[in-house]
């Protein structure tokens, strides 16, 4: 478990050296969210309806930009081979970076999801709705897109096909997430979603780090 | 005993099974052929017309055999794919992605014919109900595969990561489906059923049958025979491809 606090802290420590790229893909969220209003039109009945889908696509988008970097910068410097041959299980290290990375690229994303949401006309309700909706369905992205970033560690082409492969395994998260806000605001209730939601989060807390390193091993080999 | 386990994995070394493979293939084409004129002939001259949805509807005997080995062969892909990482056995590896072509086929196929089905049933080209979008899903993930695999350039770390996503891959099918499934349905009730008596005539379900037939042993004899490529690019430098007739021509 110390080995676990540890991976965490060292890499929020880089991180904190290095803001501009967390900021980045902050920043890509919240212009992204804008876009729509300024592609689609004003009016704040359909900006209301299109609101969580546009929130949670975009935020499928910006999980997907720190991803590369998950294991990139650690792979070319060599700790990542030391993990691997480290007594600790690299199952726990990999579950360590993968926290990581929801800290640095998930959680932001729920703390400004409701700024924004203010902007496509939620109320309070739905806002919360989304809240929590985020809370269960970031680090769902950031487990199963390590599977990804793990499987296309030091490829040509690795972003581009990085999103082939994980976006189509988002699509679970993207309809529960979005369809419990969507649920909410029809009044059906957000229940049966974030059930759903979390009960994909405790397969995933399970067997994501297990896969990653798998897919760790084969490309270090 | 330790005979039959040796014989039991004799062919999975790509020397031995690159005859028997080449052995199989007309076989296979020709069972495909002859499925294929009897399920034809049945679908096209036999079958009546539907009540409701005229002769637009004879699409379905495409449609409906494509639908299905496109599921078949990813969950067929994904066997092969677990069999590789657990023994470590190279055909197995190869026998993954010498099927994952012919599944994207399959659900480009399936989308394709849907579509053509759609436009005079619904009216629409598409619409986004739960199978099409899954079978769309299905189709993203074969190219996927196929995508990770052409990135790599050690045949044996392709066929690793290849089967490591289409183990990840193959969990998250019935997931996808049933997300998109409460997601959305507009789509009409399956239409062949397992456990209550079909609801279409005798000849139309032959029809479909025999084509389901036809499409498999299509798919195996095109696995089989693009197998025995990868066989032979994989294993150039080895002395027994250097000794085949047709590699010395």
């Amino acid at each position: 478990m110390n080995a676990v606090l540890a991976v965490i802290r060292r890499d929020l420590l880089l991180a904190a050296r290095k803001k501009s790229e967390v900021l980045t893909a902050l920043f890509f969220f919240v212009i992204v969210t804008s876009l729509f209003p300024l592609g689609i039109g004003p009016e704040p009945v359909l900006l209301k309806k299109i609101a969580p889908g546009v929130l949670w696509v975009a935020a499928l988008l910006a999980t997907m930009l720190g991803l590369n970097r998950l294991f990139a910068t650690d792979h070319v410097d060599g700790t990542l081979e030391q993990m691997v041959l480290s007594p600790t299980p690299l199952g726990l290290l990999v579950s360590g970076k993968i926290a990581a990375h929801w800290l640095l690229s998930g959680l932001p994303l729920v703390l400004l999801a409701p700024v924004l949401g203010l902007q496509f006309d939620l109320d309070g309700g739905a806002l919360g709705v989304l809240i929590v909706a985020l809370l269960l369905g970031t680090p769902l992205l950031s487990l199963i897109g390590a599977i990804g970033a793990a499987l296309t560690l030091g490829l040509r082409g690795g972003g581009v096909l990085l999103s082939l492969l994980v976006l189509p395994l988002y699509v679970p998260a993207l309809i529960f997430g979005a369809g419990a806000v969507e649920a909410h605001i029809s009044g059906l209730g957000a229940g049966g979603h974030l059930s759903l939601l979390a009960a994909l989060l405790a397969l995933a807390v399970f067997f994501a780090p297990w896969a990653t390193t798998a897919a760790l091993r084969i490309a270090l080999e | 005993m330790s005979n039959r386990i040796v014989n039991w994995f004799k062919f999975a070394s790509p020397q031995s099974f690159y005859p028997l493979a080449g052995r199989m293939v007309p076989w296979f084409w020709a069972l495909a052929a002859v499925f294929g004129i009897a399920g034809l002939w049945l679908s096209f001259f036999v079958a009546p017309t539907d009540a409701q949805q005229g002769e637009g509807y004879r699409i379905i005997f495409v449609h409906v055999p494509a639908s299905w080995m496109s599921m078949f062969i990813y969950i067929v892909l994904a066997c092969w794919a677990g069999l590789g990482l657990a023994l470590n056995t190279r055909l197995s590896g190869m026998m993954a992605s010498a099927l994952a072509p012919t599944g994207a086929l399959m659900a480009f196929l399936s989308l394709w014919t849907g579509a053509f089905w759609g436009k005079p049933m619904w009216g629409t080209w598409w619409v986004w109900d739960a199978r099409l979008t899954s079978e769309l899903i299905l189709f993203f993930l074969y190219l996927g595969f196929i995508a990770l695999q052409a990135a790599i350039d050690d045949p044996r770390r392709a066929d690793k990561a290849g089967a490591v996503l289409a183990l990840v891959g193959v969990v998250n099918v019935p997931i996808i489906y049933f997300s998109v499934k409460w997601w959305n349905t507009l789509h009409q009730g399956s239409s062949v059923s397992m456990t209550k008596a079909p609801a279409m005539a005798q000849t139309m379900l032959w029809g479909m049958l025999l084509m389901a037939l036809c499409f498999w042993m299509y798919s195996i004899a095109v696995a089989l025979m693009r197998v025995r490529a990868i066989i032979l690019e994989r294993e150039a430098h080895t002395e027994w491809v250097k000794e085949l007739a047709e590699v010395k021509s």
